[in-house]
């Protein structure tokens, strides 16, 4: 038996460095929802296959649990408490969700919100499919994907608002 | 779905790692993407004591080009590769390969060198490493080699590379001019694990005839399956009876929940013709742009 030894790693999440002693076989998306209390990061399959946990480092995202936090120092992580506006309202993806209703229980929304967060910063305009494309390592299993897809390109449209 | 304990290290060197991945000896495990092998310890299905985390030895994240080959370090993600222009450029069949590796978000972090060493049967650049007539180059505390990509995907799951090393890189060849290439697979779903999926390259004359030809399939045998189908070439592309047959020499697929032995056969034969044209017709492409210019 491996004694457990505790590993430092810093890393920044939604703007705050963090500091954190951490048994190395932690994963990232434990490490957000135990030791930093950040609940909004959803944990479904735990094998990187449902999507939900998903967060972005250094602005790609990512499955968080398919990361040890110690090997994500001196990151720049952000979850989905972070895809809010700077003053702490719905920011344009999370409006888009509401607006198409693109969320019913919730459970996977986190990771597609984070997703698409990270997708429209590359890509303006997307059409549908594109849109179907962007969101396709991501599984809802209630609401449909229809009014995700929706709010893919209501998110969007409400980005090229804000800035114009 | 929770890891067993394990010690880490960190190194920050290409040495350093080296040494420890010595010290440690048949315990160790490199850490690279992470992208199977995590999930490989969630679901304790591997249980290495100490793991030797590459992802901040910044010489190994690096993705070289030059006349002959095109060198992606051990920590080059997948979507780095994938998005390089002067990769894309030197060698299509990269990039074609690489948007069929799962998702977006698994390649963000997942390695194109940890894809080889892990040697899933089902992967897409172990077959253009095959395709492509490349190298591993692997490296311990006081030795280096290079395994071809011929031997190096030993059996599913199984690489060639032995505790102690560490793969640094891996060398695709760039294929010569008059070439074309296509990567064509079919999942269940988007991102998914291939059924079946082929890799196709196809050298030209500089015109329209076809010099050499040949494919990798995954997922219907033990590793990439290598078919030179050069013989079946024809007048106008390639010849599908024979082309069938030099496919149906090679492979061996399995039956599972998701299709029979029989029908990834049937997608071997139709995957394998259509990534052959359109390896043929991006061949013809270029070589008339050649003449143009």
């Amino acid at each position: 038996m491996v004694t457990e030894t505790l590993e430092h790693v810093s890393f920044h999440v939604n703007g705050t460095l963090h500091e954190l002693d951490l048994p190395a076989r932690r994963l990232l998306s434990d490490a957000l929802r135990h030791d930093l209390k950040l609940t909004g990061t959803h944990v479904g399959c735990e094998h990187g296959v449902c999507g939900a946990c998903t967060v972005l480092v250094d602005g790609a995202p990512m499955r968080s649990c398919l990361a040890f936090a110690v090997s994500l120092e001196g990151a720049l992580i952000t979850t989905v408490e972070g895809c809010c506006t700077d003053g702490g309202e719905m920011g344009p993806v999370q409006q888009a969700f509401q607006d198409c209703h693109a969320l019913q229980c919730g459970f996977c929304t986190p990771g597609f919100i984070t997703t698409i967060t990270a997708y429209l910063e590359q890509h303006a305009a997307p059409t549908a499919e594109e849109a179907r494309e962007a969101i396709s390592g991501n599984l809802c299993r209630c609401t449909g994907y229809q009014n995700i897809v929706a709010a893919v390109q209501r998110a969007a449209e409400l980005k090229t608002e804000l800035k114009t | 779905m929770k890891p067993s304990p394990f010690t880490y290290h960190r190194p920050r060197s290409i040495d350093e790692a080296l040494a420890v991945l010595s010290s440690v000896g048949d315990a160790g495990k490199v850490l690279a993407g992470g992208q199977s092998l995590v999930p490989l310890m969630s679901m304790r299905l591997a249980a290495p004591t100490d793991l030797v985390d590459i992802n901040h030895i910044a010489e190994l994240d690096s993705v070289e080009v030059t006349d002959s080959y095109v060198r992606v370090g051990a920590l080059a993600r997948h979507s780095r590769v994938e998005a390089d222009p002067k990769a894309y450029g030197a060698i299509p069949l990269l990039r074609q390969g690489l948007v069929n590796v799962a998702h977006p978000t698994i390649r963000n972090r997942g390695t194109t060198v940890g894809s080889l060493v892990h040697a899933d049967p089902a992967a897409e650049m172990p077959a253009v490493l095959t395709l492509l007539d490349g190298v591993v180059e692997l490296r311990t505390a006081n030795d280096t080699r290079e395994v071809a990509a011929a031997d190096f995907f030993e059996g599913p799951m199984q690489s060639a590379i032995r505790p102690r090393e560490l793969a640094v890189a891996a060398r695709f060849a760039r294929p010569p001019p008059g070439s074309g290439s296509a990567f064509l697979e079919l999942s269940r779903r988007q991102g998914d694990y291939a059924i079946c999926g082929v890799g196709a390259l196809v050298t030209t004359d500089g015109g329209d005839a076809i010099m050499s030809a040949r494919v990798a399939l995954i997922s219907v045998g033990d590793g990439p399956v290598l078919v030179e189908v050069t013989e079946a070439a024809a007048d106008d592309g390639i010849d599908e009876h024979g082309l069938h047959a030099l496919v149906d020499e090679r492979i061996d697929p399995d039956p599972d929940i998701h299709a029979s032995a029989e029908y990834r056969r049937h997608l071997a034969h139709v995957l394998a013709l259509r990534a052959l044209h359109e390896a043929h017709q991006q061949a013809r492409l270029v070589n008339r742009r050649h003449r143009v210019a």
